[in-house]
């Protein structure tokens, strides 16, 4: 039972990572209808931003919750920038295009941001020290200690807060309101007079610095990044999205839960090499069965 | 040009430049490196700044470019000149490639070098062939080809190590391995639309590989399978010592034994089972199950309510090319005689992909020349090798976005209903 209480903590924070990253997809999906094959590598590039602030941060001695805050920030400002230049060169020329020719200009340009963060920054893996370390400890008195630390609880309440934030954003404010109304109809919503190209890059921008978010707190997390994490992260993302119904955003943080539990309880309890199939398998099994996942809306083919 | 068109572009450089500057900045300006215990950040302003400075220059020659008045149209007249030349003159093409390939072992310039490029490319021309029928024929996106390539390796590897058959009885049980893999993959997941499909099969390539990596009472896990049996030639080993009681190959033909026979005859093996895939699809296309693909590829709605079952058609193409995949695969694993899971990830499958696609998705001239230009230049490169993924990226991004329809577009019907309407 106690270990069982420990591997859904561990999966609730893995979780919230995944359903970070998953936002992005379904909101690209959502507004243009392509699954964005980059944005998996968009969150490793955010990874590799926070690490590095937060080595130059680390030595210039500032508080900790300052730190954190700064290199959220910053992390943030320049993953956008990332999301917004993918955007306008390789996904912006091709609207209108064939169906498959933004998913293969997607592949392009997850091997190029790969591999250049490859060159740029070295093939080893980055490791990192423990920046928050400690936590709260339950069930003393049994045999197995649940240990919540104080990492991951920050972790949650970080993706409670701007899950808020975002929540407000898309249901409250006219960029939203502008968004919404781009998922619905583009044509109509350009002939209403709202600048349907500025929206599509503001989406970008927002899942690009959610993602980034996710990258930082897998640098906290996992203390070790390289290049490669992207890939992995991406595909797992991209599940919890198609898992909560694709398009539908609180769908994309319940499917991101999900499948951080569904890989943290399959690590402890069936095979922990086996875990990357556990995903891939969830994925298969889901769009088979249940195409529109749990929160989507069924998709109607038109002639 | 108005002078307030060039501020503006001036202008609209400048802020390229900014981006750029957030781009490069932390990712390359900053290179993390360990030294002793953590880690430390080395900078490397001046390579920022060039490469800012490229971005501002690139900015500002194709805003001039953009602001002229007569269209710079030579590289597309070019392009459209070469697909028309290739189209008409398709069969000669044809004929004096094969031809070329034919005699190429032996020219003069054609050394042990050259002949490894020369069979790996023809390896991905064959794969690419493969991948055509799926991806150009019937228009699904499979992103997980390499699975297929895996299991044609691995079952060639399997079955020669542990039954001791030779080359010609496992070639065709890995191709059924690999079909029956490409059935079992497709059977629950092609009812799902296209990208939806090309996760998925992402997926099964993932999958497939982690399998190979952790079951390692059969696969022999990360090490792989080494000793795999090399090809005779119809029961002619190419060894220099033959076992007692057998003849090798050299000694047969009364030949100076030299290493040059056995790649010699991996060339001509890799070419003939290249020509048959090639072949085979230019015949299918013509049956009633090729059409079928390509009217899947064109219109799905309509193809099922003029009776075409999808499901079945999209099996069959799906089965076809993971058989070739397979074939390719035993090939694979006779040619290397060792093999493990490292061979096959996903930036396999991505090249793959790349070639269909890059050379114009339904075209099989487009497929050699794709994989000629892919490979070839990387291999030119080779000192290059961690900018040559860069390129290659670059390259598919660049091709969506000015071709889509590949470098020999060909999404013309085979057959038409009232002959070739021109």
């Amino acid at each position: 039972m106690e270990y069982f209480i420990q591997q859904l903590v561990n999966g609730i924070t893995l979780g919230s990572i995944y359903g970070l990253i998953a936002i992005g997809y379904t909101m690209v999906y959502g507004i243009i209808g392509m699954i964005n094959f980059a944005h998996g590598d968009i969150f490793m590039i955010g990874a590799f931003v926070a690490l590095i602030s937060f080595i130059i941060f680390g030595l210039t001695g500032v508080a900790l919750p300052i730190i954190l805050l700064l290199v959220l920030l910053i992390a943030m400002l320049f993953t956008a920038c990332y999301g917004w230049t993918v955007e306008k060169l390789a996904y912006k020329p091709l609207r209108g295009s064939f169906r498959l020719a933004p998913l293969i200009s997607a592949l392009g340009m997850s091997i190029v941001l790969q591999n250049y963060v490859q060159v740029a920054q070295g093939a080893r893996v980055k490791p990192m020290q423990p920046l928050i370390s400690g936590g709260l400890e339950f069930f003393k008195n049994s045999e197995f200690v649940v240990t919540v630390s104080y990492l991951q609880i920050f972790i949650v309440i970080l993706t409670i807060i701007l899950m808020g934030i975002f929540t407000y954003l898309i249901t409250k404010t006219d960029l939203g309101r502008a968004q919404r109304a781009c998922e619905q109809d583009r044509t109509m919503t350009a002939l209403l007079g709202i600048n349907v190209d500025r929206t599509i890059s503001i989406t970008f921008i927002i899942g690009s610095s959610l993602a980034s978010v996710a990258g930082m707190m897998f640098v906290l997390y996992y203390g070790v990044i390289d290049f490669y994490i992207g890939f992995l992260a991406g595909i797992k993302a991209f599940t919890a999205a198609v898992l909560g119904g694709i398009g539908s955003l609180p769908g994309a943080m319940l499917g991101g839960l999900l499948i951080g539990l569904i890989e943290t309880m399959w690590s402890g309890y069936v095979s922990i090499e086996y875990k990357d199939v556990a995903a891939f398998s969830v994925l298969i099994i889901v769009l088979i069965f249940f195409p529109t996942g749990f929160l989507g809306k069924p998709d109607i083919e038109k002639v | 040009m108005e002078k307030k068109d060039i501020i503006q572009s001036f202008k609209d450089s400048l802020f390229t430049g900014f981006i750029a500057l957030a781009l490069f900045g932390p990712i390359v300006g900053l290179r993390t490196a360990s030294k002793g215990e953590g880690l430390f950040i080395t900078p490397q302003w001046g390579v920022v700044f060039v490469l800012v400075g490229l971005c501002i220059l690139g900015r500002f020659l194709i805003n001039l470019n953009s602001a002229r008045t007569t269209e710079f149209t030579i590289f597309s007249k070019l392009a459209s000149k070469f697909s028309a030349i290739t189209e008409d003159k398709a069969k000669h093409f044809a004929i004096t490639a094969i031809l070329f390939a034919v005699v190429f072992p032996f020219l003069p310039f054609t050394d042990r070098y050259f002949m490894d490029v020369a069979i790996m490319i023809l390896t991905y021309i064959m794969l690419g062939w493969g991948l055509n029928i799926v991806v150009g024929l019937a228009g699904l996106l499979d992103l997980g080809y390499v699975a297929f390539y895996a299991v044609g390796a691995y079952s060639y590897a399997l079955i020669a190590t542990t039954f001791g058959w030779s080359f010609w009885i496992c070639l065709p049980l890995a191709g059924l391995f690999a079909a029956f893999f490409g059935i079992l993959l497709g059977f629950p997941v092609l009812r799902l639309r296209g990208d939806y499909l090309a996760i998925v099969t992402l997926g099964f390539g993932e999958i497939i590989r982690i399998i190979l990596i952790n079951w390692y009472e059969v696969t022999n896990g990360p090490d792989g399978i080494t000793g795999i049996p090399r090809p005779s030639f119809f029961g002619l080993p190419f060894k220099r010592s033959p076992d007692e009681g057998e003849t090798s190959f050299h000694l047969f033909f009364n030949l100076e034994y030299s290493t040059m026979h056995r790649i010699i005859f991996l060339y001509y093996l890799i070419l003939v089972l290249a020509l048959i895939t090639n072949y085979f699809t230019l015949k299918i296309r013509k049956l009633p199950v090729g059409r079928a693909w390509e009217a899947l590829r064109e219109d799905e709605i309509a193809c099922k309510s003029l009776g075409v079952n999808p499901t079945n058609t999209k099996l069959t193409a799906f089965a076809i090319g993971a058989m070739f995949g397979g074939f390719a695969g035993s090939f694979f694993a006779t040619r290397q005689a060792f093999i493990s899971p490292e061979s096959f990830t996903f930036i396999e499958s991505a090249i793959i992909v790349a070639i269909v696609v890059l050379g114009g998705m339904g075209s099989q001239t487009g497929v050699v020349l794709a994989s000629i230009f892919l490979i070839g230049i990387t291999e030119m490169f080779r000192d290059l090798e961690q900018y040559r993924m860069i390129a290659f990226g670059g390259a598919m991004v660049l091709i969506m976005v000015f071709k889509p329809k590949g470098i020999l577009a060909n999404r013309k019907p085979t057959i038409l209903m009232h002959g070739d309407k021109k």
